[in-house]
């Protein structure tokens, strides 16, 4: 066990843990109200939006994932780039369209917004359950991200306790209640200013490493060179394939138009305080994606410096396959101390998504489900109990499922919700334009995405998305969600001008045209 | 009050926000070796260049828009 680093990892902990209980009185809310505690009161101005969307959206998991791909795959996994790239121009045009009409008429939810467009009650359950499946899986993989650096701590993960006996992944059990008591306290405002201290630590993280990993392995140049030169690129089309570049760019646009349907996202989202907050920070995030492209070569650079090939890292690679490239990678280049700083900082970046995954499910139950099916005329205080309640038991579900499952599942079923989520596309992001959609056309698009999306990943036995379309012998790899959303919209659209031609039923939309600006 | 249509006008300028799509999507264009900078490959620095980029085709459409007083309150 590495000393020195395990008590800044601990200190930097015991830090952010404070902050998430102090949280409860910032920007003072009543936080017995669902909008107060699971989106902050809306008002987040555009800096503290900033820290905590950039915190929510690259989690541990990706700094841990992402350099991993291109450890093990080579340039495929810099995908990542493009597709951060892509991201703002598109929440810069569409999302202050359902900023404002959420703030319009109190929606907490994406599915709040369905619900409200299309009057359709089966829809919004169908929207909310997706983007509670989608989630589920996502608040595991944060898990992993933090179990990877505490491993990489070399702390003990079965602790034997007097009387009780041997208990696995004590450390993670304690780190997540610890989550799950703050989340549960201060709602929103927990992870948005526990965002504050993991950014800072990420940027003095991501900023060491490229100037000193770099340093020590003869510069750029040298790193490059050690690399294998075919898979520093995409491979060549052929006559008879589009190959890698169609999957590369298909794996970009389809996780591009995904990402701002995710619950954790959209509840981050509508938390900012006004539409110019969103425009604003559209231009603004694009500095996490250069620090995501940074943390990306990190793979290359371990490569270079051959970390798989030392016996000291042969337990954590056994462990964790190559997703222990990158604290390999930091344990072999950094003083301790400084290592300490380095998994503290992925740690704790897994803590802040993860509450706001398990907040935004929480507001997805409670509005979309409990409030709908259970208990129609259930009081603010109510809605708001039973909110902080199912971020516990959501919390505890991704826990048992990490100690009790093998990692892949939670890998596997995460790459599935990405294919499922993007279901939800038309419903959500045409529906911010048209109320001209059938509500049931949008349902039969969604089931067919879902159905051939989901046929898709298991042919390939969740190994891959990148399903091969084959047209006329020539061969088109995509990423699955691409192009099971392509069907999605095609069912939608001929349904709904099937359905509005022979049933001619007015749109029972509550929204107004003025709600939208 | 002078009556203001929502329905958003389309103005040019949004179309500056279509560029990095065409960039980034069009593979072919930068999945190559050379020119490397620094010892990095084109592939990666380019990448990382269109980040940059990225962000700034938005700086005029944002001061467009607010001049244009797209002002939701």
């Amino acid at each position: 066990m590495n000393t020195t680093a395990v008590v800044i990892f601990v200190a930097l902990f015991g830090l952010v843990t404070v902050l998430g209980f102090v949280a409860s009185r910032w920007r003072r809310g009543n936080l017995n109200e669902l909008h107060e505690w699971g989106l902050g009161g809306r008002r987040f101005g555009t800096v503290v939006t900033w820290f905590l969307l950039g915190g929510d959206l690259y989690t541990a998991y990706t700094f841990i994932a992402v350099p991993a791909l291109l450890f093990g795959a080579g340039a495929t996994g810099f995908f990542a780039v493009p597709y951060t790239i892509l991201v703002y121009p598109m929440v810069y045009w569409i999302y202050p369209r359902l900023w404002s009409v959420a703030r319009a008429k109190g929606y907490v939810t994406a599915a709040d917004f369905v619900r409200g467009r299309f009057g359709n009650g089966t829809l919004a359950l169908a929207v909310a359950v997706t983007g509670i499946v989608a989630t589920m899986p996502y608040i595991a993989l944060q898990l992993v991200g933090m179990e990877v650096a505490i491993a990489g701590l070399g702390i003990d993960m079965v602790v034997t306790i007097p009387g009780i006996g041997a208990v696995r992944e004590l450390p993670l059990i304690i780190a997540f209640v610890v989550l799950a008591l703050y989340t549960y306290n201060s709602g929103l405002r927990a992870p948005a200013l526990i965002a504050l201290v993991k950014d800072a630590l990420l940027y003095i993280l991501v900023l060491a490493a490229v100037i000193v990993i770099p340093i020590q392995l003869g510069g750029f140049g040298a790193i490059f060179a050690a690399a294998d030169p075919k898979t520093l690129i995409l491979g060549p089309a052929t006559e008879a394939s589009m190959g890698p570049q169609a999957a590369y760019a298909t794996l970009a646009l389809g996780s591009t138009l995904a990402l701002f349907l995710y619950p954790h996202a959209v509840t981050g989202l509508l938390s900012s305080s006004s539409r110019h907050v969103v425009r604003r920070n559209a231009v603004a995030l694009p500095a996490y994606s250069f620090a995501l492209g940074l943390i990306a070569l990190l793979g290359v650079m371990a490569v270079a410096a051959n970390v798989k090939a030392m016996p000291e890292y042969a337990a954590g690679f056994k462990a964790f396959g190559n997703n222990f490239a990158v604290p390999a990678l930091f344990l072999h280049s950094f003083p301790s101390w400084f290592v300490g700083v380095a998994f503290a900082a992925i740690a704790i970046g897994a803590l802040v998504p993860a509450a706001i995954m398990s907040i935004a499910c929480a507001n997805l139950f409670t509005r979309n489900i409990y409030r709908e099916y259970i208990d129609p005329h259930c009081k603010p205080a109510r809605e708001a109990q039973v909110a902080k309640i199912v971020s516990l038991v959501v919390k505890a579900g991704a826990l048992l499922f990490i100690i009790e499952l093998p990692t892949t599942y939670a890998i596997q079923l995460q790459l599935l919700g990405g294919i499922v989520i993007i279901q939800t596309l038309p419903a959500v992001i045409f529906g911010l334009y048209t109320n001209k959609l059938n509500p049931w056309a949008l349902l039969a698009g969604w089931a067919a995405g879902i159905g051939t999306g989901s046929w898709m990943a298991m042919t390939l036995s969740f190994k891959s998305s990148i399903f091969p379309l084959t047209l006329f012998g020539y061969t088109i790899p995509c990423y699955a969600a691409l192009s099971s959303l392509a069907l999605n919209i095609l069912v939608s659209f001929a349904l709904s001008w099937v359905f509005n031609a022979v049933l001619r039923t007015p749109p029972r939309d509550e929204t107004l045209d003025a709600d939208y600006a | 009050m002078k009556e203001k249509s929502t329905r958003r006008r389309f103005r040019p300028i949004h179309l500056l926000l279509l560029i990095p799509y065409l960039a980034m999507l069009w593979v072919p264009s930068y999945n190559r070796i050379e020119p490397m900078l620094a010892g990095i490959p084109f592939f990666y620095w380019y990448q990382m260049l269109w980040i940059v980029l990225g962000a700034a085709v938005m700086i005029p459409v944002y001061f467009a828009d607010e001049r244009n007083g797209e002002n939701g309150q």
